[in-house]
């Protein structure tokens, strides 16, 4: 038997159960959604606001006279090329991960798993801080790189090596559970009806699991482009040449040229903003987050 | 029993192999350079490096203001994803989507904000400075950057949690005379409590390490506002790699340590969701 419930009876039936103070759910939920947006607001909506505050302070003309300066121009060349490297080659890696995990059972699997979601846990001074004792002028190799003439610590390289540390999760923990859920029985089909390896997998489970992979990879470009930590202690900070945009905003920054520290902050933030617009886009197709 | 079931499905030694070669080569080759170059070490110096008071006083400020930040995000993370599961409100679905804004934002970006925001003259700052109350350039500045920066994984944990509260349990639990606070400490609290803690600790895990946005806030003054991974940069920028690779390693077994109880609290979790489903 089904009883017909007017418009907007499911949303707001606490509102009206039997032996609820309906005064008292008011002013609870006034206050949850007031210590709500009031925390969102102190601690994310203000510093949102002050960086482009900050930027436009002294009008349009300052703001782009920061992106004139040949530093700032380097630097997002940099962090642009940085992230040119690192999204496609750990999204080859994701992509082989995820089929090596979802579609065969095999012992360990869960102990590769936890390895490969382990940069997530580490701090990320730590995560550059390895190539330094490895490439670094007294690391293991120093001294035979410097031999060679090669560098790695205070050059692209290193900055690369970092960067594909701390983003190396990201596409495949996105794909391996998607994947994982997905099931192989679609595959198998194709397999046994004469399709090949690769056909199957870029006619039958590519196309399945692209909005997982959108997924991975804008976040992967997110942290791949806004990267401190490891950058910082691989890069060398010399301008110009080793400095990405989040190395080149805490220059500016310790310089006073606020201004330019903001602009170059700006556009990372935008750069967050689109990422997170994506992100959601990606969630309305139905792909949500387990 | 062999090492893999077998499968009509082809590609496993490839990408079982790069994966493991690529693995190796990017994560786990460089974490075994650090462990070995700090078992490199004599013993007493290894100690003398990771117990010097400097040390320690960079281990009470990392440790002592994520516990703070992680405790203020148990809290407010279960009032948001309360407020974000159960009200309809204008704007709810671009706060929901906002939540996530530390996760996007580059740490540097929210070093120099915070730091703006909340310095004497600051849009925030201003009205906290005549209370007495200084955030910038002290440890309630780190405790805040931190707060920011793990308040997502605190938020995301629960709200999915919340959305599986049973709305009948409850309303069972009323209809028999049950008062709106007993109901949230029996009914919504138990069911919700492995996410709860998960959150706590994600968010912890993430603090503890963080670097880029602390800096900025925290003044930076050896014994008082240096948290342990500035610390390790500066044995870095002094080329002691040594007592770099010493620091490193203590934080490195505090993420082991960290990990496993995160995978316990979400075993614990699944288990009894498999429970309450029978």
């Amino acid at each position: 038997m089904a009883v017909v419930l007017p418009h907007g009876a499911l949303a707001d039936d606490s509102a009206t159960r039997p032996g609820q103070h309906t005064w008292m759910h008011a002013i609870v939920r006034w206050l949850c959604i007031t210590i709500s947006l009031t925390f969102l607001a102190a601690v994310l909506l203000a510093p949102l606001a002050t960086v482009f505050a900050m930027a436009l302070g002294r009008g349009l003309a300052a703001y782009l006279r920061t992106f004139s300066d040949p530093d700032t121009l380097a630097a997002i060349r940099l962090t642009l090329t940085t992230a040119a490297v690192v999204v496609p080659l750990n999204t080859v890696f994701g992509l082989a991960a995820a089929w090596a995990i979802a579609k065969f059972e095999f012992r360990g699997k869960s102990v590769l798993i936890t390895l490969i979601d382990l940069p997530l846990a580490i701090s990320p001074v730590i995560s550059g801080m390895v190539f330094v004792l490895l490439f670094g002028l007294h690391g293991w190799f120093g001294a035979w790189l410097q031999e060679h003439d090669i560098s790695i610590v205070f050059a692209l390289p290193g900055i690369i090596l970092a960067t594909m540390f701390v983003t190396f999760p990201y596409v495949a923990r996105e794909l391996i559970p998607l994947m994982q859920q997905l099931g192989n029985d679609e595959e198998e089909a194709a397999i046994t009806l004469g399709a090949g390896g690769w056909m199957t997998f870029f006619r039958v489970t590519l196309p399945k699991v692209r909005w997982g992979l959108v997924y991975g990879m804008v976040l992967c470009n997110a942290r791949a482009m806004g990267e401190f930590g490891a950058v910082s202690v691989v890069s060398g900070h010399i301008r110009g040449l080793t400095n990405t945009m989040p190395l080149h905003i805490e220059i500016l920054y310790n310089e006073y040229n606020f201004i330019g520290a903001f602009a170059v902050a700006s556009l990372l933030t935008l750069l967050a903003v689109l990422t997170l617009v994506v992100k959601t886009l990606v969630e309305r197709t139905g792909y949500r987050r387990r | 029993m062999s090492f893999r079931k077998p499968s009509v499905l082809p590609g496993f030694g490839l990408t079982f192999g790069f994966t493991t070669f690529f693995l190796s080569a990017i994560v786990l080759l460089p974490l075994a350079a650090l462990v070995l170059s700090a078992a490199s070490m004599h013993w007493s110096d290894f100690v003398r490096v990771v117990s010097s008071p400097r040390a320690l006083g960079s281990y009470r400020l990392s440790f002592g203001a994520s516990l703070l930040a992680a405790t203020i995000n148990l809290v407010f993370g279960f009032i948001i994803a309360w407020t974000l599961v159960r009200y309809e409100f204008p704007g709810r679905k671009i706060i929901d989507a906002l939540i996530d804004m530390p996760f996007a934002l580059p740490t540097a970006v929210s070093g120099i904000a915070l730091t703006t925001v909340f310095a004497q003259n600051g849009w925030i700052g201003r009205y906290l400075e005549p209370l007495g109350i200084k955030v910038a350039y002290t440890w309630v500045g780190v405790t805040l950057a931190l707060t920011l920066i793990s308040m997502p994984f605190a938020v995301r944990a629960v709200q999915p949690a919340l959305q599986e509260v049973q709305r009948d349990l409850e309303e069972a639990a009323e209809t028999l005379g049950a008062k709106r606070p007993y109901v949230l400490w029996r009914i919504i609290l138990p069911t919700v409590l492995p996410a709860l803690l998960t959150g706590f600790t994600l968010a912890f895990a993430r603090a503890v390490g963080e670097y880029g946005s602390v800096i900025f806030i925290a003044g930076n003054l050896p014994m008082k506002t240096e948290i342990t991974p500035l610390l390790i940069v500066i044995h870095l920028e002094e080329f002691d790699y040594q007592g770099a690779a010493a620091l490193g390693v203590v934080m490195l077994g505090i993420s082991f340590v960290i990990l496993l109880a995160i995978n316990l609290l979400q075993a614990w979790g699944r288990r009894r969701h498999v429970r309450a489903a029978h």
